[in-house]
């Protein structure tokens, strides 16, 4: 039988605000334990919560980017269970009225493009985090994350293998990004993706029964996870088996999932409207100014680099992988339009491998945009050619000058006096009767030996068009001897 | 002196009669010898003469408030920065907030003086002051009688002189129905009135602070420091502050004064009511009008009530779990058994009574039974309110279908308990302002009478109380045992 898969994602995005979406104390990562948790934070009896607007500014903005339905009144709702890491023994987030209902992303798949709705993205608050090492037997608990404003974006079960639940979290994190609503850094959990899973046969309607999996907190592990799920699934439902609805962990060290351990009973967290926090209200003035400011889109930015460009889609694609990457771009390019192919394979190949040696971002590299804009100028220019043009790259990289520096100290000039080359040819030719024969007898691939040793001989500053052509001419002449 | 209002207390301090620290030892001196009436949680004598001590600084250096120097006595429902906040529970019995309530920090910044803590029903769960871990609080008129609650031990303070005033907080009546039964003024401001913000919740929707004072002019004077908007409380409400005493004496002449048919009914003892109707020929004196009007939902609001308040307190409540601060069980076997032994041994009966009562209300399946049904009663329930302040401009009655009922009384009939607080806990839903005034006596215990006004018409609720209290002397009666 054939087995088609169905997927659907929850991911939680942290916003990035600076204090927390019901207190005043920073959510800045990395702090010692609870040395950013004040009484709020740590749900010390008598206190109350006070909405942080930003937090809801920029799920507005994320709502409006995806084309989502803004809900002028959304309201938070008390989600109760006891858990250590839960101060208040219940979690604010938003039911019944999310702010943000509706919209969608488009994800490029083999060329073509797919639509994957979103269904809402509501507002929360994160939860402490429990520390079970250096505690002898006991645990600890950090509040620092409490209070952290998140935005759980949950999407419709439109995607139908790991590669697109995978196209769809790379756009979505490319647009969270682009947004500045979050630094979407999933090393430091504020990007975190739950997945619900299931097969069914090829053609029939009704969706299988899901799992839904955990801890899957990068885009390696979330493809792995779903490949593994998926087969479980359909090994057990071909062994005769039932899929049962549950919550299953990734483990990473083992690439399998298994059951988390949960009560028997079924969590009924008694949801009701919070009453210490009135409903949210927007007004129209508020969505219009976060309108105003949402800055080109990915997927607007990208067709106009292939129009204005005039780039392939492929460059196109890496270059507006982040906002930082395409400005680079696009600063490089500065007002010389003819030049953004040669922007475009430089950034892509050369910066690139640069950046993903050292992990390092585009905003943290070396060579600025400028740099790269005045070395370009100069392989035009003919004063390097595009091989030198690399080695002056990498002493940039290195600290060592502008590029007009790293020309001049390390001499780099191009040679590009017909007599000098010409000499210099000269002197190759002398001492190659052997290879001379070898080509007048038709070995045409021996003109690249020549090359070679004229290239040697000036360590690669000869232009290399000049080169070619003064070698032809002379070949022609001493075989017409 | 014990007999002074805050008002002549002032005027004394200000004209150098005594000193803030006379004044406070005074009261520390009395709070001592009436120890019997259990009023008190926590009295630190250094604390209180330390900020007396300042109040004395800053009234010689002419730097004073309307209220420096002042005592006053603080429900133990208020967090009390350095200072031990039980809310009359073991869970809490080691709790020492690090920040003062609003309300709190309100009175020192006005320069007022902290006498102490009050007992109360634990986290203001009951009308008698009998559910508090430290044991009952006494009626000082009668000490075999409850004082009601859950303020109970801020109003037995007031009425036995052992403060000035007092802080209190009310839910379903719970600074009315102890000032009703023990002679004194209580004052709930109308809902979002006076910031929450360190007040320990019980149910949040229906929670305010208030006073609790020998006079409705006191009451004036004290809600001027505590009212007004509180940025760290979201259901504070941005109305400007009147200053609450310059309409105090005003004439009643045309004053229309409503009366629920409901609030006369059968459940109220017939003394009480004659009590209400010679109070009533009162204001009919000063030229009020007296009409008959309808809240034809009233039965509904105890039912309606012990659906809200124990649901939002269930969830409330949740945080006392033994992890961070408070009481935690000693022997436990692993987390959930630590999160049990820890609540069943820190909360007592009628607190998880409640807790169980809104877990129940608000499980998957009963919510729209309960819950929802509830707050729909809700909103008729105020509705009622809104329509009848179209025919009136203040609404009377009862505060309390009895007096002080005797220790132990009711603890067994809950559904009793309940039904004292069925004509105060309508003004908890509706969020409108409600106080209650001394108005007779009955078998030797006081009546109230309950006053309840529009939405932030707290000024004119109390130049009615205070009119009131200018032609009669019921809120001067002292028992006999305090009197000196």
């Amino acid at each position: 039988m054939t087995w088609e898969t169905v997927i659907g994602l929850e991911v939680h995005v942290q916003l990035s605000t600076k204090s927390k979406i019901f207190s005043s104390a920073s959510t800045r990562y990395g702090a010692d334990p609870n040395t950013q948790a004040c009484e709020v934070d740590i749900a010390l009896p008598g206190v109350l919560p006070v909405m942080n607007l930003e937090a809801a500014h920029l799920a507005v903005k994320f709502g409006l980017a995806v084309g989502a339905e803004i809900n002028r009144r959304s309201v938070f709702a008390r989600k109760n269970y006891f858990y250590p890491d839960l101060p208040k023994g219940y979690q604010i987030s938003q039911y019944e009225i999310p702010i943000v209902s509706g919209g969608q992303i488009v994800i490029e798949k083999n060329g073509s493009q797919k639509t994957i709705g979103i269904t809402r993205a509501h507002l929360e608050e994160d939860a402490g985090k429990s520390l079970h090492e250096d505690f002898h037997g006991m645990s600890g608990i950090d509040l620092n994350r409490a209070g952290t404003p998140l935005l759980e974006i949950v999407s419709e079960p439109d995607m139908r293998s790991p590669a697109e639940a995978i196209a769809y979290l790379r756009k979505l994190h490319m647009l969270v990004r682009y947004l500045d609503v979050s630094d979407a850094n999933m090393q430091e959990g504020s990007f975190r993706c739950d997945a619900n899973v299931s097969v069914r046969p090829q053609g029939q309607k009704e969706f299988g029964t899901r799992t839904e999996l955990k801890n899957i907190n990068s885009f390696r592990f979330v493809e792995k996870a779903l490949q593994f799920e998926i087969e479980r699934q359909i090994d057990v439902i071909e062994d005769g088996g039932e899929v049962i609805q549950e919550t299953r962990l990734y483990d990473p060290d083992r690439g399998e999932t298994r059951p988390m351990r949960t009560k028997e009973d079924a969590h009924d967290y008694r949801y009701f409207p919070d009453p210490d926090l009135p409903p949210l209200q927007l007004s129209e003035q508020f969505i219009e100014e976060v309108r105003n400011e949402l800055p080109e889109l990915p997927d607007a930015k990208k067709l106009r680099f292939i129009d204005q460009y005039h780039l392939n889609p492929d460059d196109a694609e890496q270059l507006i992988i982040s906002k930082d990457t395409a400005d680079y771009f696009e600063s490089a390019v500065s007002s010389d339009v003819g030049s953004a192919k040669t922007v475009a394979n430089w950034i892509n190949t050369e910066l690139a491998s640069y950046l993903n040696e050292e992990n390092k971002t585009i905003k943290e590299s070396p060579v600025s945009a400028d740099m790269l804009r005045q070395l370009i100028r100069r392989i035009q220019d003919n004063t390097i050619s595009g091989k030198i043009a690399k080695e002056v790259f990498k002493a940039m990289w290195a600290g060592q000058g502008s590029v007009d520096d790293i020309i001049e100290q390390k001499g780099l000039k191009q040679i590009t006096d017909n007599a000098a080359i010409e000499k210099i040819i000269e002197e190759v030719l002398a001492k190659s009767s052997a290879q001379i024969e070898q080509y007048k007898s038709g070995q045409e691939k021996v003109f690249g030996y020549f090359v070679g040793q004229v290239m040697k001989a000036t360590q690669g500053k000869a232009n290399p068009q000049q080169v070619n052509t003064i070698l032809r001419e002379k070949l022609k002449s001493s075989s017409g001897r | 002196m014990h007999t002074k209002t805050i008002k002549r207390l002032c005027a004394d301090l200000n004209a150098g009669e005594y000193s803030s620290v006379e004044l406070a030892q005074y009261y520390l001196d009395r709070i001592q010898r009436y120890q019997s009436i259990n009023a008190f949680v926590t009295v630190d004598p250094e604390f209180t003469l330390s900020q007396a001590r300042e109040a004395d600084k800053a009234i010689r250096k002419d730097k004073h408030k309307p209220l420096t120097g002042i005592p006053i006595a603080h429900k133990d429902i208020f967090c009390t920065k350095g200072m031990l906040t039980t809310c009359s529970s073991k869970i809490l019995s080691n709790f020492v907030p690090p920040y003062d309530a609003t309300a709190i920090k309100k009175c020192k910044d006005s320069g007022m003086v902290c006498l102490g803590k009050t007992n109360m029903d634990e986290f203001a769960m009951g009308s008698s002051n009998e559910t508090s871990y430290y044991g009952p609080v006494k009626n000082p008129w009668n000490e075999t009688m409850v004082p009601g609650g859950s303020s109970g031990g801020s109003a037995a303070a007031v009425v036995a002189r052992l403060a000035p005033a007092g802080t209190g907080t009310d839910t379903g009546g719970s600074i009315r129905q102890p000032a009703a039964l023990c002679g004194i003024t209580g004052l709930k401001p109308t809902y979002g009135r006076v910031s929450r913000y360190g007040m320990i919740a019980f149910a949040s929707s229906l929670d305010q602070a208030g006073t609790l004072t020998q006079t409705a002019e006191d009451a004036a004077l004290l809600l001027n420091v505590l009212a007004g908007f509180d940025p760290r409380d979201s259901t504070s409400v941005e109305e400007s502050v009147p200053d609450y005493t310059e309409n105090l004496g005003k004439d009643l002449a045309g004053l229309r004064i409503g009366l629920p048919k409901q609030y006369f009914d059968e459940g109220l003892d017939p003394a009480v009511e004659q009590a209400i109707q010679e109070s009533l020929k009162v204001f009919e004196r000063l030229g009020a009008a007296l009409i008959e009007i309808d809240l034809p939902n009233s039965e509904l609001c105890v039912p309606c009530y012990y659906v809200i308040a124990p649901s939002e307190a269930s969830s409330n409540l949740s945080r006392f779990d033994g992890v961070r601060y408070g009481y935690r069980a000693e022997d436990y076997e692993d987390l959930d058994d630590m999160f049990m032994r820890t609540r069943s041994e820190g909360f007592g009966p009628e607190v998880k009574r409640r807790i169980m009562i809104g877990t129940y209300a608000l499980s998957a399946g009963y919510y729209d039974a309960y819950y929802l049904k509830a707050q729909k009663l809700r909103r008729l329930i105020t509705q009622d309110f809104e329509q009848a302040f179209e025919r009136c401009d203040v609404i009377m009655g009862p505060t309390t279908p009895t007096p002080a009922f005797e220790l132990g009384a009711k603890t067994e009939d809950l559904i009793a308990m309940y039904l004292n607080d069925i004509y105060t806990i309508s003004a908890n839903l509706s969020g409108l302002p409600g106080i209650s005034i001394p108005s007779g006596f009955v078998n030797r215990l006081p009546v109230g009478l309950q006053i309840i006004g529009s939405y932030f018409a707290e000024a004119l609720i109390l130049n009615v109380a205070h009119r009131f209290q200018m032609e009669t002397d019921w809120h001067q009666k002292v028992p006999e045992g305090f009197a000196v």
